[in-house]
């Protein structure tokens, strides 16, 4: 972790604001209750906020607000970055089939730690995960917590067509496609839920600072979840 | 009900505006027009007040019928193009009466095009764009009208045009002006084109050599250039320590460097965050080049600091706010 926060120049409209370099709980935590603190103040000249893992990347309109002020607005903003924000995040369940068609890696990631499918399945149902991010698609939901005997490399040969609502692993990662993508990352299984609808009201299941829990459910399950 | 018929769509147009904002948090891009400046000095033209949506025209051969009788303009890479066989002339508002048919590059153009096996004809540019008093009155998606191919959605149901589509035209809130644009708002396009950029966000994992090729080499526009980015091909690009990093956010301008060693400049449909190093940021007045680069074209690269490209911003928008009084 950075001791001061850096800011990082991403062109003559944004900046990227970076907490650390690497895949940490508590630097996430920083990432997104800064991003929450200059959501709320509503800045007039901070037209989009992206947090990501370790950094926060502010878009601004230098016509409305110049970089100092913007780097003044946020160093205000640094003393209160430590603080819980007050509101808890909320927990979110997924139903999973795991396996199969759905999860054609499943087998292979068994066999390459030494573990029983059912085992596999079990490891990735216990954690309480929390989003880190959202990003590569939309509503693509970046989870930290997976259990250190599921790391596991990407594909070498990453997929031309990757199904919605795919749960894959990726390293020490793991996440849901939300929508039709090509990908890389190692399919274990597959939600009936819609992780993004651009026709819904909110057509986002997960935002950053959510936790999920999956939970295993069998294939007669999922087609009902599926039928309208 | 005001609106215009697409007859004729070309290889690929889409309703664009200025982009969708405030979502990038949920991993939803930016989109909008590739040549945000041509749209908008376009919408100006014809007396919109801000930047409402148009057709972003790709390479050409795009063939349309008013179905009301109001101004427009077209604007960004110049073709051939015809209001009822007459030809017309690009960033300049023109009348069209209920019925009159515009058309958008010759036939010429799509045989030069086949021709050279894919390759548009040197010099052209790509993009063009079709504003029209009122703009293209589609239902916004998540506060933009700015279609996402990848994604499915915005635009008129998140697909490219085809013949046959109707597309509803807001109604007039502005007149249009009758002189052109004045020409410092129009973009230098070139097939040649020096890109000003300012160094960072990952610049220090670039090699000081990796640094100075990057501000002298030419680089060559590749195949794959489309809304997302543009892959260039060059002398590689030496960094310490690999091309991944954690992944971080991204923005259309940034240029960065694959496992390859090879610069890719990120455009209006590009990823909300990646995790490749990042040398430098292309110039927001810039953008506009990198929206008509087409394969075979050049580039170089420049450094500015963030002050310098800051006075070109503002400079900028102070012309267009003295244009729309």
């Amino acid at each position: 972790m950075h001791s001061k926060p850096r800011i990082l120049l991403c062109g003559d409209t944004a900046i990227s604001v970076e907490f650390g370099d690497k895949i940490d709980p508590w630097i996430n935590a920083l990432v997104r209750r800064l991003y929450a603190l200059l959501k709320s103040g509503n800045h007039p000249g901070i037209v989009d906020l992206n947090p990501t893992y370790r950094s926060l990347f502010v878009q601004y309109d230098p016509w409305v607000c110049s970089f100092e002020r913007l780097v003044g607005i946020i160093e205000q903003c640094l003393p209160y970055v430590g603080t819980p924000a007050g509101e808890a995040s909320a927990v979110k369940e997924v139903p999973v089939c795991y396996g199969g068609e759905f999860g054609p890696d499943l087998e292979q990631i068994a066999a390459l730690h030494g573990l029983g499918s059912d085992e596999v399945i079990g490891l990735h149902c216990a954690p309480l995960y929390q989003v880190y991010m959202i990003g590569f698609t939309p509503g693509f939901a970046y989870l930290g917590g997976l259990d250190e005997n599921l790391h596991t490399p990407r594909r070498k040969e990453s997929r031309k067509m990757v199904a919605a609502g795919s749960i894959g692993i990726a390293d020490q990662q793991t996440g849901i496609y939300p929508i039709d993508s090509p990908g890389g990352w190692q399919l274990i299984g597959r939600t009936p839920l819609k992780i993004f609808d651009p026709e819904r009201e909110h057509p986002f299941f997960l935002e950053a600072g959510d936790f999920v829990r999956f939970r295993p459910i069998a294939g007669e399950e999922f087609e009902k979840h599926s039928s309208p | 009900m005001r609106s215009i018929l697409v007859l004729e769509p070309g290889p690929l147009a889409t309703v664009q505006d200025r982009g969708r904002f405030g979502f990038r948090a949920l991993g939803v891009p930016l989109s909008g027009a590739m040549d945000l400046q041509a749209l908008r000095v376009g919408n100006l033209l014809v007396g919109n007040r801000d930047v409402q949506a148009g057709v972003e025209i790709t390479m050409g051969g795009f063939r349309t019928q008013f179905r009301c009788d109001t101004s427009f303009a077209l604007s960004g890479a110049a073709r051939a193009a015809y209001l009822n066989g007459d030809p017309i002339a690009f960033w300049q508002a023109h009348q069209a009466k209920d019925g009159d048919v515009l058309s958008i590059g010759d036939t010429s153009f799509a045989e030069a095009y086949k021709r050279r096996g894919g390759f548009p004809p040197a010099g052209a540019g790509l993009r063009i764009y079709l504003a029209i008093s009122g703009g293209i009155d589609l239902p916004p998606v998540m506060g933009s009208r700015s279609t996402y191919l990848r994604g499915g959605f915005g635009g008129l149901g998140g697909r490219r045009l085809l013949p046959g589509d109707t597309l509803p035209v807001g109604r007039p809130v502005g007149k249009a002006g009758k002189k052109p644009a004045p020409a410092e708002l129009i973009p230098r396009y070139s097939i040649e084109p020096v890109l000003r950029t300012i160094p960072g966000p990952q610049d220090d994992r670039v090699l000081d050599e990796g640094k100075s090729t990057f501000f002298s080499q030419l680089y060559e526009v590749t195949l794959r250039a489309d809304r997302m980015g543009v892959a260039l091909a060059g002398p590689p690009l030496k960094l310490t320590g690999g091309a991944d990093i954690i992944s971080d956010g991204t923005c259309p301008g940034a240029v960065q460097v694959d496992g390859n060693l090879q610069p890719t400049i990120l455009a209006a449909d590009c990823q909300t965050a990646g995790g490749y190093v990042k040398i430098a940021t292309v110039i927001s007045a810039d953008l506009p080049l990198v929206a008509q680069l087409a394969p075979g074209d050049r580039v170089s690269f420049e450094e500015i600091s963030l002050w310098q490209a800051r006075e070109i911003y503002l400079r900028n928008e102070y012309l267009i706010r003295v244009l729309l009084e």
